[in-house]
């Protein structure tokens, strides 16, 4: 079945009789050339270009509840390529073009929307340091462009400029980035995965590893054993508890985020507005709420939900920047378990066990990164080396000392 | 999150900075053959557990002390909270 104006047309007429599944819904086979455990955006991803850029032809996806119903549902939908460092700017730029042909080559309506992002100037010191990371994102084949109070204030007028603390005198806009439509996004890579032959299987969870000789065989699920030749992990924030069942330990620990969503109103947010120094980013979604979110709670956690303390954190940095906030009610909250890494940035590596493969530590900037990391994890996958542009996403970086710290606040996850 | 701090009582986890897994009390010996791996394996590694979770607490705004909260982290349910000192000198467990 593929998409088309044609095809809507049709069914409109036809009574929508014609629609079909987007996926199959197999029973696993007893072994697989590859087995991805997390039916998540990256597992997804890295299901469809093994498939469709690798050539691959006996993959399956691994899923422990129902496809999407881990962060790639959870998210706040940002995404951008504004970072700083050499180890992490090319890779997400490579992501943002890769959004960019997502819709064609999935043949899915991802909503992927480039409304731009801007984050906001309030010192001297800080337009010193956009004007150093806006450089860098140039370097890298980007879009950067530094805003003045005035361009600023057209763009959006309903900011409060002239709060005492923090008054805005710019920002550093990336009119590329956007956001996407979270869920359409595993949707898109499912169906085109499956379409390529790859068996999305969920409702199973990986519940061990067989490995013999230092080489895995495969993998113990809630549906018996599956074997593989290579088994890719991409499970987000529970990596350490899947990796630590092939006995690892990981530089990562998970950390739950909450996220806001208002009543549907009219179009007011043109993009994506970050109010880094108030711990609080908005924008608004198609249907019209106000989505919004701020800092980690910053304890260890595994519960999908968050504590009150960081609600109000959250919605005093959203009255401080833009007061008319205040006027909308507040819709529904949660949360979602994230894997902070020990530098805030991912890994994408090979384990010392043959045959088994880690993709995580995507802390609260992974869904920017799922195209990236798909492929990425997918080009490990095939071809055994890493691809170009995830070179520095190593496990040996911590021992030996390239962390990739954006933030530049050391081994100390819920400062990332 | 109340925290039942052993000398003033349950307070707000607010008052609280988080630091992480208990375990940083116990800091390699430098001295040790094996000290760098010793000391990477300390600062990057975590057990990271889903379930009961010894970790600290520095009480930011209240006594300045430092605790060792056990906790679940699927439910988020504070078991209870020794002063790390005493956790350090073998008083508590
Ligand atoms: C509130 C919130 C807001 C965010 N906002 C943004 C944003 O604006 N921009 C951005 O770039 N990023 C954002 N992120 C981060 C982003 O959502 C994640 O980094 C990313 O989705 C993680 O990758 P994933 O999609 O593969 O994870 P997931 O969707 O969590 O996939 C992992 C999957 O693995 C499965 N799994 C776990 N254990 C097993 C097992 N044993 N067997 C089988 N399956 C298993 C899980 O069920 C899950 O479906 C946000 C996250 C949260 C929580």
């Amino acid at each position: 079945m593929k998409f088309s104006g044609f095809k809507v047309v049709k069914e409109a007429l036809t009574g929508h009789a014609g629609w079909k599944p987007l996926w199959r819904d197999p029973d696993p086979q007893p072994a697989y050339d590859i087995v991805i455990v997390g039916g998540g955006g990256h597992g997804l991803a890295t299901a469809f270009y093994l498939a469709s850029v690798f050539r691959e032809q006996r993959v399956a996806v691994l899923e422990k509840g129902w496809l999407g119903s881990g962060n790639i549902g959870r998210n706040t939908t940002i995404i951008r390529s504004n970072y700083l460092l050499p180890g992490n700017e090319p890779f997400y730029e490579f992501s943002m073009k890769l959004w960019e042909s997502l819709e064609q080559e999935t043949n899915f309506n991802s909503m992927v929307s480039q409304r731009g992002i801007i984050n906001l100037i309030h010192t001297d010191a800080q337009r010193d340091a956009y004007r150093r990371r806006g450089n860098a994102m140039l370097l890298a084949g980007a879009d950067a462009r530094l805003l003045d109070r005035e361009a600023l204030r057209k763009l959006v007028p309903f900011l409060n400029y002239d709060n005492p603390r923090f008054p805005i005198k710019g920002g550093l806009m990336q009119a590329r980035a956007g956001t996407a439509r979270h869920d359409g996004v595993a949707w898109g890579y499912a169906r085109g995965a499956d379409q390529r032959g790859v068996d999305i299987i969920q409702n199973c969870e990986v519940t061990g590893f067989r490995i013999e000789n230092g080489k895995v065989l495969g993998v113990d699920t809630s549906r018996g054993f599956i074997g593989a030749a290579k088994v890719g992990v991409a499970v987000a924030g529970n990596s350490s508890r899947v990796m630590s069942m092939a006995g690892m330990r990981l530089p990562i620990e998970s950390h739950v985020l909450q996220a806001f969503v208002s009543e549907g109103l009219k179009p007011t947010i043109p993009g994506v507005i970050t109010f880094g120094a108030g711990h609080f980013y908005v924008s608004q979604s198609d249907k019209g709420g106000l989505v919004f979110g701020g800092d980690i709670d910053g304890y260890n956690s595994y519960a999908q939900r968050g504590n009150l303390p960081v609600v109000e954190d959250v919605l005093e940095g959203g009255m401080a920047l833009m007061p008319m906030i205040g006027r909308a009610r507040l819709l529904r909250s949660w949360g979602g378990v994230m894997d902070m890494s020990m530098d805030g940035s991912p890994i994408i590596d090979r384990t010392d066990i043959d045959g088994l493969y880690f993709n995580g530590g995507w802390c609260y900037g992974g869904f920017k990164a799922t195209p990236a990391s798909g492929y990425a994890f997918a080009h490990l996958l095939s071809t055994d080396t890493p691809h170009p542009t995830a070179t520095a996403y190593r496990f040996d970086r911590f021992a030996r000392g390239y962390v990739i710290d954006e933030k530049g606040v050391g081994a100390q996850p819920n400062l990332h | 999150m109340l925290i039942p701090h052993p000398l003033l009582g349950p307070r707000d986890a607010q008052e609280f900075i988080y630091l992480g897994d208990a375990t940083l009390m116990h800091r390699p010996d430098a001295t040790r053959p094996d000290a760098e791996a010793a000391f990477c394996d300390y600062v990057f590694l975590r057990h990271n557990p889903a379930g009961v979770h010894r970790e600290l607490w520095f009480h930011e705004a209240g006594d300045r002390s430092w605790l060792v909260v056990t906790r679940n982290t699927v439910t988020h349910e504070i078991i209870g909270a020794e002063l790390a000192c005493d956790v350090k000198l073998g008083v508590t467990q």
